[in-house]
């Protein structure tokens, strides 16, 4: 499907002997938990007694629900902290935990739990907020099916990148972290198989944060650096 | 079909849902509901159907009829739900589940045999205990906003809706203690529509001098039902108090769903507060006026839809998908759509309102910006083709289990 001739074939040939890139595609299923927080000791209730996957839905899953663009915090429970708790400090100290940080899940959640417990520790009432400002955890499940697109080569898969679905970005770009022992995204583990020329490529995408963009922003950064590596391959 | 929403909502969007729905090609899916006109439900079925059917889905859609006492039995369920007290006698409960068992009885090989039933809102929720021996998964999916209701009414529904296999609500504000998994899905607009679709500018403009609206006036429009939860009242208040610094107008369109029996006393209030103001125009409107309500839509400058409660408000999404900023209540599924300060302004009262309407007509650059931010909200969110998507995974859920990754022909 590559039809670049030249100097890079040779470059492309290592590349071509990877399996090629399936592009998989994954959508949403919310559900509610019927657990919910009107102050911020219930919050610490609730994060002990929820699935752990409520706790994924509120840091990764919720890209793929409707939002707007410009997002503030890195999940939902510091976005509450501030917006209906008005609990500025504590929305900044939630706002700082990375995922990545934590071995897993329950770490991630004990975590969470410190910080808020020290809030509640320090403050002398317990914020709340007004009924119709409560936090509903919502929980979530994953339908992943194929796309039937397939890139033999970077430079396919570049052609590809601009047209894919948020769904395939969320996938490959965010449920990846959780999916391969590494820990890395899908477009870069690919690309450490086609050789170390892509070197600079993959560790650009590896540097996209992905808390502060929506899946379509995403998509079109990954993309554009596809775009801009092939731009200066001759 | 589907290539005429590759247009729109993109040739990909297209391809995942033919993805999607191959392994569920075949499948016999029923919809009931309770009115073939008139009100969002009604609009989502009339090219949900269709779309299904597309995907190789049998998809077929069923309207539960009844006598007056069933219709106003079931809008004293619908205002119990959202939160009134309501009283609602024995002998209406027992008619309401008469024509449920009517209704099950005409249509018991269909709703037996399905593979999936859709059961939409309260009106047809008694069905399922008149269908010992169905086969397939049934799904209540509440379009009302629910968050708080009449416990007492909310009792008497609850027995019938927690046998289901499913419930599907719009908001995680309206879920409930129920026995059963219980999904989020926000409604949507079916861009291409007669309500929806581009107008050329003339047809707006006659539209206009149809109604007699002044084209040198900015023009803010509410297209609702007339219900006390839509707050038309509120809306001409919040007019008046606008009108004393901004000149402009009003109007407020709708028209009746044959499910309502309240409408009428409802509209009587509005004409007695609009009496003799030129600059408020009432319009009361067939419930296939969609091209009509597209084009004063397009016309507005601003869209206001001040509901006291909402289960979503496509109004709302409609008004967005034609680039307007939306000035709504704050409550519901508005808040899922009116983004405050980016897509328009959620409020809680007349004067909230009318605060909002002075400052976007003075700000016109805002109201522009905001509007554009609307359309893009509505294209990556709220278009028919993400609630399909849904429906979709949605029973491929419900085929599989509570794993939280379900694989599909991988």
């Amino acid at each position: 499907m590559d039809n670049a001739a030249g100097p890079e074939d040779t470059r492309e040939k290592q590349g071509e002997q990877m399996p090629p890139f399936t592009v998989r595609d994954c959508v949403l299923v919310a559900l509610a938990t019927g657990h919910r927080a009107q102050n911020l000791r219930e919050l610490r209730n609730g994060l002990l007694a929820i699935d752990l996957e409520s706790i994924y839905y509120h840091f990764w899953a919720r890209l793929l629900r409707p939002r707007f663009d410009e997002p503030e915090y890195n999940n939902d429970f510091a976005a509450w902290a501030h917006r209906a708790l008005d609990e500025k400090a504590l929305a900044e100290r939630l706002s700082v935990v990375n995922p990545a940080d934590f071995p897993n899940l329950e770490a991630l959640r004990q975590e969470l739990v410190e910080i808020i417990e020290d809030r509640l520790d320090e403050s002398p009432y317990v914020p709340w907020t007004q009924a119709d400002k409560q936090f509903y955890f919502i929980s979530s499940q994953i339908v992943i099916f194929d796309t039937g697109v397939q890139a033999a080569s970077p430079r396919e898969l570049a052609t590809f990148l601009p047209i894919i679905s948020p769904g395939s970005i969320y996938y490959h770009f965010i449920d990846a972290h959780r999916r391969s022992p590494e820990h890395v995204d899908d477009f870069s583990a690919w690309l450490s198989g086609c050789g170390e020329r892509y070197d600079l490529l993959k560790t650009k995408i590896q540097s996209v944060d992905p808390y502060f963009s929506s899946l379509w922003e995403l998509r079109r950064i990954i993309a554009a650096y596809f775009a801009e590596y092939f731009s200066g391959v001759q | 079909m589907l290539e005429q929403y590759a247009a729109v909502a993109g040739t990909e969007e297209v391809d995942r849902l033919r993805q999607l729905a191959r392994p569920l090609r075949g499948v016999k899916v029923v919809h009931v509901n309770s009115t073939r006109e008139g009100g969002g439900v009604a609009e989502i079925l009339q090219k949900l159907i269709p779309l299904k059917q597309a995907l190789g889905i049998d998809a077929s859609w069923e309207v539960i009829t009844g006598d007056l006492p069933f219709y106003q039995c079931t809008k004293g369920f619908h205002n119990a739900l959202q939160g009134n007290t309501v009283s609602i006698s024995e002998t209406m409960l027992e008619g309401y589940e008469q024509a449920n068992a009517r209704f099950a009885e005409e249509h018991r090989a269909l709703l037996e045999e399905a593979d999936f039933v859709y059961i939409h809102d309260p009106q047809p929720a008694a069905l399922l205990k008149f269908c010992p021996n169905r086969k397939g998964k049934w799904i209540w999916r509440c379009h009302i906003d629910v968050h708080h209701p009449y416990r007492r009414i909310w009792k008497y529904l609850r027995n019938f809706v927690a046998l289901y296999d499913a419930s599907v609500f719009s908001l995680a504000d309206f879920a409930q203690a129920m026995p059963h998994p219980q999904y989020l899905i926000p409604p949507s607009i079916d861009p291409l529509s007669e309500k929806n679709i581009q107008l050329p500018e003339e047809e707006i403009h006659e539209v206009g001098r149809r109604f007699g609206l002044d084209p040198s006036l900015p023009l803010v429009i509410q297209v609702s039902r007339f219900d006390r939860f839509k707050d038309p009242l509120g809306v001409i208040e919040a007019y008046r108090i606008a009108r004393k610094l901004t000149p402009l107008q009003l109007v407020l369109a709708g028209g009746e769903a044959s499910d309502d029996p309240e409408g009428e006393a409802v509209l009587e209030e509005v004409r007695q507060a609009t009496a003799d103001d030129p600059g408020i125009h009432l319009l009361l409107l067939p419930a296939d006026a969609h091209r009509t309500i597209n084009a004063l839509q397009r016309a507005a400058d601003i869209i206001l839809q001040k509901s006291i409660r909402e289960g979503f408000g496509l109004t709302v999404t409609e008004g967005m998908w034609k680039g307007k900023p939306v000035i709504g209540g704050d409550t519901g599924g508005i808040r899922l759509q009116v983004v405050n300060h980016h897509t328009g302004f959620l409020v809680r009262t007349p004067e909230g309102a009318a605060l909002r309407i002075r400052y976007l007509l003075h700000r016109r650059d805002l109201l522009e910006v905001m509007g554009r931010r609307a359309h893009l909200f509505v294209r990556e969110n709220f278009l028919i083709t993400r609630l399909l998507r849904e429906h979709l995974s949605l029973m491929i859920s419900l085929r599989n289990g509570t794993g939280q990754r379900i694989e599909v022909g991988l």
